[in-house]
């Protein structure tokens, strides 16, 4: 019986063009829209397996704005069983606030009698991709951390996980509890139902006040790259272009 | 940190980019000591010694032991620290591998400071300011970083490597102690990458790529004909991979793979900042979309505006027409 608290964070979706806030502290949602990013989104995934196999629980949390309940209940859609959302000025928070707010919860469960067995988080947020808050988590807590893991699975109150990148396929073997941070890729995250979306509805959310002050990241701002005067070369329009092409590659020596 | 590049065992060339930018932070900075620290298995010492002597290394700090012979954050981290303090540096930089990321967070941790991941460039030292990728590439933040040491990971092909002189640099081997708790996680089992299926997209000289414009998993016909005619690798978008249309080790971009060929020809690719992360650095880009405005078009090197399924095939004819 595993129980699993899975962090994620709301953000602005980026895979469109991006525009910045006036205060130029982070991205601008309006037109954009939000979402969680395709790490967290592997991390509720793997952390909802890992529930449904132990006979557990997954509880989401999010340190953020209010209106990350949003993507706490789409979460809950997917088949987690809480939410807990630290509400919060998320562009005031350095990677260690944010990891001491998560830590919070942690330490309360643990309190109450109901500790997390594993913490998941995405590798690295979406937007700030600063690639600390699951290391630092992991100190606040007292935890050992596996960061990068396709795939995570516990057997016997170990948490095996893989790690699949330049070094091949790694695998670490950690007692529970632990703490891990997920890469996306190594699984496919499933699709709410309606019927599980209509069950989220009913879960009550519970909104907590930050524990400590913001220390802030060092952040002084964020700028936009000059966008630099197109200078492609058009070689022509259609498959006329064929034999222009052919010769391009012929002098870039690509062709054989 | 210096890393091991896993596929041809020499000195990582990321390792020797923020080698590069840790000297032009020393020299701005009056000539502090520019040092390396390799963990772990290095397979030729020698040849390890005169590059990074070469491109700047005075010593490497070579950290050995069984605690360190598996990879472990925490351990690694720790023979790091280890080193930090012996030599008193001021700042510790690596590559933004994903090792280099993770040993960075854990010391962030461990000393009590920040950390900037994926720097670009400085901008002075007092205070030191950092510019780092944020949102994948698409926005650049200002970020000063007043703790000591400075601890920051520089992204990929932001620096150039800078070889000069001829010096080896001088090999010191420790065995530092690492705590009980730090060992516990740490890699157990490891298989090799047989080759890995995402390094022979990462290596190849030519990709061809392409997005949801293909139709469906059926349609990469004419895109994986060309990538073999021209001896390259085919890589996709993230759309592409989602919709399960091709295996996620193809895919190029922020959560795929960043590659750097001499030549990315994109079909029907328009270009989101999420797979321009992951192919800005290619030498030549050669873009085929129907929508010239489209910002793979605007920032490509070349340009045909077209149907890919018209296009394509019509230059696969030509190519072998030539042989």
């Amino acid at each position: 019986m595993t129980r699993v608290l899975v962090a994620v964070k709301r953000v602005v979706d980026s895979s469109g063009e991006v525009g910045l806030t006036e205060d130029r502290q982070g991205l601008d949602g309006r037109y954009a829209g939000y979402t969680i990013g395709d790490h967290d989104a592997c991390a509720v995934e793997l952390g909802i397996r890992i529930a449904e196999a132990t006979g557990g629980s997954a509880t989401i949390v999010s340190v953020g704005a209010a209106e990350a309940v949003e993507q706490i209940r789409a979460a809950l859609a997917l088949g987690a069983h809480a939410g807990v959302l630290v509400e919060t000025d998320p562009t005031a928070l350095g990677p260690a606030d944010v990891a001491a707010e998560i830590a919070a919860v942690v330490s309360d469960a643990e309190a109450a009698g109901e500790p997390f067995d594993l913490v998941l988080l995405g590798n690295d947020a979406a937007d700030t991709g600063d690639f600390q808050v699951p290391v630092r988590l992991a100190y606040a807590v007292g935890r050992p951390i596996v960061t990068g893991a396709g795939r995570a699975e516990v057997t016997d109150g170990v948490l095996v996980a893989t790690v699949t990148g330049p070094h091949g396929e790694e695998t670490y073997e950690v007692p529970l509890p632990a703490v891990a941070s997920v890469l996306e890729g190594g699984t496919e995250p499933r699709y709410p139902t309606l019927k599980g979306r209509m069950a989220a509805k009913k879960i009550e959310v519970e909104v907590l006040t930050p524990t400590g002050a913001a220390t802030g990241g060092g952040r002084v701002g964020w700028q936009l790259p000059p966008e630099a005067p197109s200078t492609t070369e058009v070689i022509g329009e259609g498959p006329e272009t064929a034999p222009a092409v052919a010769d391009l590659l012929q002098r870039l020596g690509v062709l054989r | 940190m210096c890393e091991i590049d896993p596929a041809t065992g020499a000195v990582d060339e990321v390792s020797l980019e923020a080698l590069a930018l840790a000297r032009s932070l020393s020299e701005v900075g009056g000539g502090v000591s520019v040092r390396a620290v390799m963990v772990g298995e290095v397979p030729d010492r020698e040849a390890a010694a005169a590059t990074l002597g070469r491109h700047g290394a005075a010593e490497v700090h070579h950290a050995v032991g069984d605690a360190v012979s598996a990879f472990g954050g925490a351990a690694w981290a720790a023979a790091v620290e280890s080193v930090l303090q012996t030599t008193g540096s001021v700042a510790f930089l690596c590559g933004g591998t994903p090792r280099g990321m993770e040993v960075t967070a854990h010391l962030a941790a461990r000393l009590g400071v920040p950390m900037a991941a994926n720097v670009v460039s400085f901008d002075g030292l007092s205070p030191l300011t950092v510019r780092r990728q944020v949102a994948g590439g698409a926005a650049l933040e200002e970020m000063r970083l007043t703790a000591r040491p400075a601890l920051f990971t520089v992204a990929g092909h932001a620096w150039q490597p800078a070889a000069s002189g001829t010096e080896t640099a001088a090999w010191v081997e420790t065995t530092p102690e690492v705590p009980e708790a730090d060992l516990v996680a740490r890699v157990v089992r490891s298989a090799d990458p047989v080759p890995d299926e995402s390094s022979s997209l990462t290596s190849a000289t030519v990709v061809v790529g392409a997005g949801r414009g293909v139709g469906g998993p059926d349609g990469f016909g004419p895109v994986t004909e060309l990538a073999e005619l021209l001896g390259g690798a085919v890589g996709v978008t993230r759309v592409v991979t989602s919709l399960g249309w091709r295996p996620h080790h193809e895919q190029v971009g922020q959560t795929g793979s960043r590659i750097s060929p001499d030549l990315y020809v994109a079909c029907g690719i328009s270009g989101a900042i999420q797979h321009w992360a992951g192919c800005a650095s290619s030498k030549t880009i050669l873009a085929v979309n129907t929508d010239p405005e489209a910002p793979m078009m605007t920032r490509a090197t070349y340009a045909v505006v077209g149907d890919m399924h018209e296009v394509v095939p019509a230059l696969t004819e030509e190519i072998r027409r030539r042989r």
